[in-house]
């Protein structure tokens, strides 16, 4: 069993990485990985409530929307699910770990319309994954979020120095250097099957 | 303002991914093929009006402390509504377009015009701007798709153009999706600035959610 577990982490981090092979959670991938701090700050975050909405809706959909018929609510359900999860950890950090909440505080009311977690949560059924399936792969969704995003600061550091052509500055540079690191995660396809077969 | 002034705004002056850069998920993940990305921007276009719409009319009623939540909660409504009538009638686009179409809950376009002009304006103009919008957004589409296609798969629509066995398939995979975006954002940055004009204003920022801790894309 521990094995599926693995090969759902592996797929979920490298083979299917979030960012750079499913484009879930463009705009925070552009827009925060300027500096290592802040993109890891909104990764921990990211990988916080995805792990914690895996769980939540998991247990709404089959013991709430399954037995009722409710499934065709599914998408409606999740995101206010999201969206009461993430207020619910943003009060809990506020009292119980302040310190923690200093770091990640400014990121967690970004993370409802951040189309990676509603997606993780969506996939979770389309799989038909069961309880410790779904928390896998929201854990390991979160950590390729997590490694794309501290690669991409990498890259990025280095662009800030180069000097690209007027019209490709800012932006569109950005988005050639996503590609070359999107091109990169290609070379893991097949990776996390045969690792363990 | 004007209804045709609004559609013009939508698809060019103001156009939510070429000009805005948000919507940027969908607009890199389906626009591998014509056909989706042209389903996809129809979809989005019909939530986009209904949610104006009703947003608009709702404006005075919904208090300041809670209206994104709101907003959110009527969006998901019809995106539900979208997703029952796609499943009923076009089975193959909900195949095509997958997870993205639960997914155009959280598109910013939608939340960002709700937040930038729905709440601010009436109810007919709203739904135009929704119209503008949502025809941007499938425009820009088409134009991703179909360099991605062509150069691709060589087909356009699926007609064939380049013999087949020439088709660089790279293009349809996702580092040329991110490609793609970059060269047609380039092209259009030397494109405006030969007008006088400028690119990518990062005027969608106002409606962004992540605006605070962003550190702007440029």
């Amino acid at each position: 069993m521990w094995k599926q577990m693995f090969v759902i982490l592996f797929t979920m981090v490298l083979t299917e990485n979030f960012v750079l092979v499913k484009f879930l959670g463009i705009c925070p991938f552009l827009g925060v990985s300027k500096k290592l701090d802040s993109a890891l700050g909104m990764s921990a975050a990211v990988i916080f409530v995805m792990v914690l909405a895996s769980a939540a809706t998991w247990c709404i959909q089959t013991y709430l929307l399954v037995p009722l018929g409710l499934e065709y609510l599914q998408t409606i359900v999740f995101i206010l699910v999201i969206a009461a999860l993430v207020q619910f950890v943003d009060f809990a950090l506020k009292k119980y770990l302040p310190s923690l909440h200093a770091t990640l505080g400014i990121y967690l009311p970004l993370i409802t319309t951040n189309c990676a977690v509603l997606g993780v949560t969506i996939l979770n059924f389309t799989n038909e994954y069961g309880f410790l399936e779904s928390l896998f792969q929201g854990l390991g969704a979160g950590l390729g979020f997590m490694l794309a995003m501290v690669l991409f600061c990498g890259v990025r550091r280095a662009l800030a120095r180069s000097k690209p052509p007027k019209c490709f500055e800012g932006l569109p540079i950005t988005l050639v250097a996503a590609a070359l690191t999107s091109l990169t995660f290609m070379g893991f396809s097949g990776l996390a099957e045969n690792l363990f077969s | 303002m004007k209804k045709t002034q609004l559609i013009k705004n939508g698809l060019f002056d103001e156009n939510p991914v070429l000009r805005l850069v948000i919507g940027t998920c969908p607009t890199l993940a389906i626009s591998t093929t014509v056909l989706g990305g042209f389903g996809m921007g129809l979809a989005a276009t019909f939530v986009l009006i209904c949610s104006n719409a009703v947003i608009s009319a709702l404006r005075r009623l919904i208090p300041d402390k809670v209206r994104i939540p709101a907003y959110i909660t009527v969006i998901a409504s019809f995106v539900t509504i979208l997703q029952m009538l796609v499943k009923a009638f076009v089975p193959a686009l909900d195949g095509m377009l997958g997870i993205y179409l639960p997914l155009i809950v959280v598109n910013c376009i939608i939340l960002g015009r709700a937040e930038m002009f729905a709440s601010k304006n009436p109810v007919l103009d709203s739904a135009v701007d929704g119209l503008g919008m949502g025809l941007g957004f499938t425009l820009a589409l088409i134009v991703m798709a179909s360099i991605r296609e062509i150069i691709g798969s060589g087909t356009w629509l699926g007609l064939r153009l380049i013999p087949e066995g020439y088709g660089i398939s790279i293009m349809t995979t996702p580092p040329g999706g991110f490609f793609t975006f970059g060269i047609v954002m380039a092209l259009l940055t030397a494109l405006l600035s030969k007008r006088g004009k400028k690119c990518a204003s990062g005027a969608g920022c106002e409606g962004c959610a992540a605006r605070e801790s962003c550190g702007e894309v440029k």
